[in-house]
Parts: C-alpha cells; structure tokens; sequence
C-alpha cells in the first residue's frame, strides 16, 4: 500500500498489535482455564496419582466433625475429601481464620507410609459473599424454607421454583 | 461551538490546564476518601458471615479491591497514551503515558501489599503463585520495566517510542488478571482468589469501595497531572514559552 501515509501505516501496525496481543491474552486464559487445579484431590490420592516421594498440594473440602487437637500442643488432624474418597490431614501449627469444617481447604506436604498426609502448610479459602453475618442467616434461612416447601408441597409448578 | 482538541495536544497550552485541575482533583480526592474511609470503618458490620467469616480484617479490601481495580485501569491509560503516541507521534501523550506510569506501580504494589497482609490470616499465607497473584505480580514488574526502559534510553523520543511498543506487549497481562479467576466450583480448583460480583456485595460495603475507587481514581488525575507539568517543563526547558514563564516567576 505505497499511497498510505506514514501516520495511517503506523495506526495499521498499533492495530495489528492490538490484535496480537488480544489473541495472546485469549490463549493464555484459555490454558488457564484448563490447567487451574495445581493439587491433588483426594479420589487421586487414593489412586496413587500423587507423588509418593516429594511434596504435592492436596485440595478438597474439611470432612465435617473431623477437626481433632491432640492435647494442649498445636498439632490437629483433620479428613479432607472430595465426596468422593477421604484422606487423612495431620498438621502441626496455626490453622488460619477461615479454615472451618465443610469449608475448602489446600494443603502442602507429603504422604507418610501410613497413608496419613504429613502437611508443612494448610490454606484456607474465602467464598465470594462478602454479607454481614445477619443478612448471611436471612439468605440461609429463606433458602431452607424454600426447601422444605419444595419438600412439603411437591406439586411440578413448585419443584420447578426450588431449584 | 466546536471545540479543538488539537490546541491542547500543545504541552505549552496544556501545562497551565493541568495546573488550574490538579487541586480541584486534590480536593475531590481529599472529599471522597473522608466519604470513603468513614463508611468503611463506621457504616458497614464489623464481620462477614455465612460460609466466608471474616472477621475486622475483611476492612482491608476498601484499599485493596480500589487498589487493584486501579492497577489495570491505569495501565490500559497508560497503553492508550502511548498507542496514540505511537501513530500520531505527539509529544504530549508520550508525556502522558510517562506521568501515569509511577501512580499505576504504586496502586499495583499497594494492591499486592494489603493483599499479603489479608491472605496472612485469612488464607494462612502472606504469599501464592495464585493465578490472580502471579498475573498482578507480572504487571507491578511491567511498570518498573516501562520506567525502567524509559529512563535507560538517553535520546528522549527513542525512549518514547521503545517504552510505549513495551507497555503495548504488556497489555496482554490486564484481561489475563480479570480472568485469572474463572474455577466455576471453588472445591475443583485451587486458586484462592473467588470472582465476585457486584450482588454478593452487601451495599454498604459496595458503597464504601465504590467510594474509594473514585477516590483513588481522582488522586491518579491529580498526581499525573502534577507529574506531567514537571516532565513538560524538564522537556521543554529549551523552548521560548518556558524562558519566558521562567522569568516572569523570577520578576515577582
């Protein structure tokens, strides 16, 4: 194109850039997308998936009612599972704010012989509601209400609304 | 009435406009913070509740959420500025671009600073290779390459147009930060940042961050423009208008 000018040409190839950079950015969410889960769940575990000698992350959810301190000391035992298969946690140290039964949890460490894994650290994760804990209770509240309704009056128009 | 933007594309007529708006900009920085902090601290409950209860320290994100919001943006105005420099070749957007570059590094240090300082209690760790974590991670070292870059080039326009191409490349990191989160379920995946969204926002605490967002938004105008009048003048040292100013600040 020799009848564009200097200006028009340099306009083309800031666009051509843009363009570039747009189709980077897409792959690179896209593998993101794929590749997100950097742990092991605990289904794997079971399987064997997981390395036996080194370090690896094991993801899942806080078994309810697992939560056990041994004594006066900092040690604490806990299960994770993927309601699928359960693993053994034992962990010595402070388990941060949000870590709570039922809630998700990613844990470092390694597996001992004994099939219990040995973590060096335990992360809790937030969720994405950030509600004072009254309008929390109200949402939770009108939800189990919508339940049991659904529950107690099965007809199809009701069944369709609870979900 | 048409109004020409081309007279202000002068930094010799924008020099005294971005004088007479930095303290307007000052002023609505100052306002919406007051606005912004009280609301946080007084307005909104002193913990989170349902399956996320954090406690105090859940305050933080009235500085970090702003803080980070603010990071991408100024990045992509700091993009535009040098994508127009590029093709037009305009001295003052290359300026542009200069000024907004040292505020967009701090609100990105800022951002992964109270970020640490949260996730310590809250997660059990100061630090992640998160997605979201490692992505804003690569932006705070694109603003540090952009100056950097910029500075190690001694003739000026070389170095306007070498840093803009590099702040061009860089784009790539802004939407791969807004979507670094996107684990439907949290149990499948381990990146410890949630997406959020506007209605699992309680309105106080919206409008808290809202507020300080603005706020934060306000103090980038009024520090680039104060920035801006200071690489205009080093720049223009040679030029007549700049003599002149010069002397007129001397005879009063």
């Amino acid at each position: 194109m020799p009848d564009m000018k200097a200006r028009q040409k340099r306009l083309v190839f800031v666009g051509l850039a843009i363009l570039g950079i747009g189709a980077a950015s897409t792959l690179a969410i896209t593998a993101l997308k794929s590749n997100l889960s950097y742990f092991f769940s605990p289904s794997q575990v079971i399987a064997k998936e997981a390395p036996a000698d080194h370090v690896f992350r094991l993801g899942g959810l806080v078994t309810e009612g697992s939560l056990q301190r041994q004594g006066e000391g900092l040690t604490v035992n806990f299960d994770v599972t993927d309601n699928a298969a359960t693993v053994k946690v034992a962990y010595e140290g402070i388990l941060p704010d949000l870590f709570k039964e039922g809630s998700g949890v990613v844990a470092k460490g390694r597996l001992r012989p004994d099939g219990v894994f040995q973590a060096e650290e335990v992360l809790a994760k937030h969720d994405e509601e950030y509600m004072p804990p009254e309008v929390a209770s109200t949402l939770q509240t009108a939800h189990a209400e919508g339940v049991a309704n659904a529950a107690a009056n099965p007809s199809p128009a009701n069944s369709g609304a609870a979900n | 009435m048409t109004l020409n933007w081309f007279k202000f594309a002068s930094p010799a007529t924008f020099y005294p406009l971005a004088g007479r708006l930095t303290r307007p900009f000052w002023i609505l920085t100052g306002v919406l913070l007051v606005i912004g902090l009280y609301w946080g601290f007084f307005q909104t409950a002193d913990q989170l509740g349902g399956s996320n209860p954090q406690k105090e320290y859940y305050r933080i994100i009235f500085i970090h959420v702003p803080a980070a919001w603010m990071s991408m943006w100024l990045y992509i105005v700091l993009v535009f500025w040098a994508a127009i420099g590029l093709v037009f070749n305009t001295r003052l957007s290359f300026m542009m671009a200069n000024a907004v570059a040292p505020t967009g590094a701090v609100f990105t240090f800022l951002a992964l600073w109270t970020g640490a300082f949260w996730g310590r209690p809250s997660w059990g760790t100061y630090w992640d290779w998160d997605p979201r974590l490692t992505s804003e991670l690569v932006l705070f070292f694109l603003y540090i390459g952009y100056m950097a870059l910029h500075s190690a080039i001694d003739d000026t326009r070389r170095a306007d147009r070498a840093s803009a191409l590099l702040a061009l490349v860089g784009l790539v990191m802004v939407p791969v930060i807004y979507w670094s989160i996107n684990c439907p379920d949290p149990t499948q995946c381990a990146a410890l940042h949630q997406r959020s969204g506007l209605g699992k926002i309680e309105s106080n605490i919206l409008f808290s961050m809202l507020t300080m967002t603005l706020a934060f938004w306000m103090y980038s105008f009024a520090t680039s423009f104060m920035r801006l009048r200071s690489i205009i003048l080093t720049r223009e040292a040679e030029a007549s208008w700049v003599q002149e100013l010069l002397n007129r600040e001397h005879s009063r």
